[in-house]
């Protein structure tokens, strides 16, 4: 088995304007997905990420402010999973609740030091 | 994840928390901040949300959100205070002061009286009935516009103006957010009855709106109502007898219509498939509303929504004591519908003359058969069993083409095909 990482991105709850019973409901969709990844054992961890922060740049090293990408490029947190292949990981990205709000996720393998 | 199962969030947890936050918050900051207060609701949200998703829900997710909410108005609180004007020990001293003032409204008879004062102001008898309702359902009862234009069968651009016309409209006259004292007290609850009663049959008679919204606005206003019958002070016989009757009414939800969302009328109904659950809290209900002197309308038609519920079947209702009691009803309640449904209950007791002389008696009633559907359609069955074929034909056909619900066209067209050629 081999380790790999989701990458979430899509807009901002903020922008999304969600009603408290959409908010709920969308919550609900995560756990079912992590619930699933976690029965199969494959679930490793993850963490959200913050909106806003800092990015710094350039021989003069400028600081600017978040947000730093379009509203639907925001990374908005990051899952670990353990899967065969890169195909099967990406088979089980496609669980990923957000895809019709906005959202994207990427899929990378992580790089074993041996 | 720490190998826990992430929970199942109680069904419409967010919403009645939203209800309740932004009621705190709002007797915090005040209703003419009301903008800010939605704000810092939503806000907490998106945290719950993000932190949430991740990792399994706290043990008690009510008590995180209300902290998150808490800590976000003292913040708030902090930030309005020039604190640097200050010496640090003074400083210390005012941001501990704010701490404690803010705790105590996070009580929970704290919040249960919050919650009150929000209603009392949703439910201002100031306010256009449309705007009480689509306020009440926003700030109260946590829906978002969207949801509250498919409740109310609207669209969002109007929903926004009526939400927006309100706040305004309360902030620009001061309304206070309290709960009225003394004689105000007894106006102020039955507008706010009145309020959740409109709710509650928007929900229940709307044939337009999807089922599950429909259910969920009757879920509502029963909650509210409860949360009135719970209160010290809005807790009057009136209150228990509207929640009587919404509980009897709601108990035959599922039963008026079928698979194929055809109405099913309350002679085919099976009984068995009402909800006796519900039917037994109604009468309960409707028990601990029977003190006081006053005998509200909901008492009255709670009575009556019990009589049907306590008839076997439909030949056995009491039609006697039915007509009475629309009688006391038209008494305090003289309005045309009341009158439609007496002539009803008269049909039933063989009197089928007096029963349409008493509709075609009705003030305004030609206008009234002009624009509502339900006068036809009652004149058209009692034509229809007083074998007055050709106005039956006439008045059904006309409430037929009144008519906007596809399911009443479907009922009143099977009618039409009944009829002796």
């Amino acid at each position: 088995m081999k380790d790999f990482m989701f990458i979430f991105r899509g807009p901002s709850y903020e922008e999304l304007q969600l009603s408290p019973e959409e908010v709920q409901a969308n919550m609900q969709e995560w756990y079912n997905w992590v619930n699933q990844l976690s029965a199969k054992q494959v679930y490793v961890g993850g963490e959200p990420l913050l909106p806003g922060g800092k990015v710094l740049q350039g021989s003069k090293t400028v600081v600017t402010d978040g947000p730093f990408a379009e509203g639907k490029e925001l990374v908005g947190g990051y899952f670990i999973v353990k899967a065969e292949s890169l195909e099967a990981a990406t088979e089980m990205a496609k669980g990923f609740p957000d895809f019709d709000r906005n959202g994207s996720v990427e899929v990378r393998e992580i790089m074993k030091m041996e | 994840m720490n190998g826990e199962q992430p929970q199942q969030l109680v069904d419409h947890l967010f919403r009645h928390e939203s209800g309740k936050m932004i009621a705190v918050l709002t007797r915090i900051f005040g209703i003419h901040n009301l903008q800010l207060v939605e704000d810092v609701v939503q806000e907490t949200f998106v945290k719950a949300l993000q932190v949430w998703k991740f990792n399994a829900v706290p043990g008690n997710p009510q008590a995180w959100l209300m902290r998150v909410a808490k800590n976000a108005s003292i913040d708030l609180i902090r930030r309005q205070q020039k604190l640097n004007f200050v010496s640090d020990e003074v400083a210390a001293q005012l941001q501990a002061d704010t701490t404690q003032t803010i705790e105590q409204f996070f009580l929970d008879t704290e919040i249960a009286d919050s919650q009150l004062r929000l209603i009392f102001t949703c439910c201002h008898p100031a306010l256009p009935p449309e705007d009480q309702v689509a306020l009440t359902l926003k700030t109260v009862s946590g829906f978002g516009v969207a949801e509250i234009a498919r409740a109310l069968v609207s669209n969002e651009a109007a929903i926004q103006k009526r939400l927006y016309r309100a706040r305004v409209y309360i902030k620009n006259r001061q309304i206070q957010f309290e709960i009225p004292a003394g004689k105000a007290l007894y106006t102020r609850l039955q507008s706010v009855h009145t309020v959740l009663y409109l709710l509650f049959n928007e929900g229940y008679n709307s044939m337009k709106a999807d089922e599950l919204i429909r259910y969920d606005v009757c879920a509502e206003a029963m909650r509210l109502c409860r949360l009135l019958t719970t209160h010290a002070v809005a807790g009057v016989p009136a209150s228990f007898a509207l929640l009587s009757l919404m509980c009897l009414q709601a108990s035959r939800f599922d039963s008026r219509i079928n698979e194929d969302n055809e109405i099913i009328l309350l002679q085919q109904q099976d009984r068995q498939k009402w909800n006796h659950e519900l039917i037994q809290l109604g009468y309960q209900y409707l028990r601990k509303s029977s003190s006081g002197n006053r005998l509200s309308i909901y008492h009255i038609e709670s009575a009556i929504a019990a009589e049907h519920c306590m008839a076997p079947a439909f030949e056995q209702t009491n039609w006697e004591r039915l007509l009475q009691l629309y009688d006391m009803l038209l008494a305090q309640k003289p309005l045309p519908v009341v009158q439609l449904n007496r002539a009803v209950i008269l049909a039933q007791l063989n009197r089928l003359p007096q029963a349409i002389d008493s509709i075609l008696d009705i003030y305004g009633i030609h206008d009234l058969l002009k624009h509502h559907y339900m006068y036809s359609a009652v004149l058209g069955d009692l034509y229809s069993k007083g074998n007055n074929i050709p106005e039956a034909r006439r008045h059904l056909q006309h409430a037929y083409e009144l008519t906007s619900s596809l399911a009443e066209k479907k009922l009143l067209q099977h009618k039409l095909s009944q009829l002796p050629a």
